[in-house]
């Protein structure tokens, strides 16, 4: 049960959005900037990031969501997704974007572990400054995302066949107040 | 040094919100209204949750801008320093108590939180809003400490800096300056 009376029955952040829309606005506008912005990284790429870093935070809401918007901008390849959440050094994935989850893996554990041979790594594969900047700060982001989620106990769907519905709509229409004004996605 | 190429004369978080100015604007609104909107929590009692918050995740320029901050509004230095040793003897309400104990388990994980301590911040007489914006502070805070120190972002050792930026957060908000930083060039 959610820690308070959200006053909807929306699932995960879409409740806590629902119940506080004067902060949804900006969170929003935060994660269409940093996930759905196709400079430098791409959308996939940028899931990813936000994919891991919610697994590592234990936020089953949140990992499962994003996993899924991933895995339709890889074109269905929930495998890739998964080997992600595992064992992302070991992923068919390239050498750049393995080392740019490298630190947001760091990221996620505390921007402190972040040191000068991870983003050695990351340069000498090629990510630039900006991509660099974008992947600490979708790790970052996600820290608060998954706090926010699971600090007020939102509730977290157990039917796995809603999660794609969702990230459909998503993929669609991008991050944004409509998440919890519409409809939801059936 | 940083990891990537920042102004100069931004050290700490104004650099990188300068350096993408884009996804900077959603995470100055969000932080203006948390920190600064119509809220039944005092401006000094928002600015003692973002430091418990950068304390904890030893985040040492974001302790030092929200505790000079908080100790501007609340006219004192004594209770920024106590809550950061020990809540339960800190003197702020028993209210404050439960919520800075909310924040501090925030830090570690949202899952963290336990339905005794909300609990314990409803018998204290928070209110669903107060929760939720101490959740939402809390863990728009482990987003700001991870941003900061994940990009070795520059950390001033001189107080009189953190006085000057207190001094701003507290007369001027979050928003960005209209006129920009170009003026703290020295």
């Amino acid at each position: 049960m959610p820690h308070i009376d959200f006053k909807n029955d929306l699932p995960g952040i879409r409740s806590a959005m629902a119940f506080r829309p004067e902060t949804a606005g900006p969170l929003n506008q935060l994660a269409q900037i940093l996930l759905r912005d196709e400079n430098g990284l791409s959308r996939a790429d940028r899931e990813l990031i936000a994919t891991l870093v919610s697994y590592r935070n234990d936020c089953f809401y949140c990992h499962n969501s994003h996993g899924e918007i991933a895995c339709i901008y890889l074109d269905g390849d929930r495998n890739l997704v998964n080997q992600v959440r595992q064992n992302f050094e070991t992923a068919e994935i390239s050498e750049k974007l393995k080392a740019l989850l490298n630190i947001a893996a760091k990221v996620q554990n505390s921007g402190k572990d972040v040191n000068e041979a991870d983003i050695e790594r990351a340069k000498k594969h090629g990510a630039s400054d900006v991509e660099i900047h974008d992947t600490v700060l979708i790790a970052a982001a996600f820290c608060m995302f998954n706090r926010y989620v699971d600090g007020l106990a939102t509730y977290a769907p157990t039917e796995m066949d809603s999660y794609p519905v969702r990230a459909k709509q998503i993929a669609e229409n991008g991050y944004g107040t409509h998440v919890y004004s519409q409809n939801q996605p059936k | 040094m940083p990891y990537i190429k920042l102004e100069e004369h931004l050290p700490g978080i104004t650099g990188l919100l300068e350096y993408r100015q884009d996804s900077a604007a959603p995470i100055r609104e969000l932080t203006q209204f948390l920190l600064r909107g119509p809220n039944t929590l005092t401006e000094g009692e928002r600015e003692l949750i973002a430091t418990i918050v950068s304390s904890r995740n030893e985040c040492k320029f974001c302790t030092a801008a929200h505790t000079a901050a908080a100790d501007m509004l609340l006219g004192e230095q004594e209770t920024s320093k106590k809550i950061k040793e020990d809540i339960s003897t800190a003197p702020v309400t028993a209210k404050m108590k439960t919520l800075l104990t909310i924040a501090a388990q925030v830090q570690e994980s949202g899952k963290s939180v336990t339905a005794e301590s909300i609990s314990k911040a409803k018998e204290a007489g928070a209110t669903d809003i107060e929760i939720h914006d101490t959740v939402l502070i809390a863990a728009l805070f482990c987003l700001y400490n991870r941003y900061v120190d994940g990009l070795a972002t520059v950390t001033p050792t001189d107080p009189n800096f953190y006085q000057g930026l207190a001094d701003r957060i507290v007369n001027n908000g979050y928003n960005r300056l209209k006129q920009g930083y170009d003026h703290l060039k020295k």
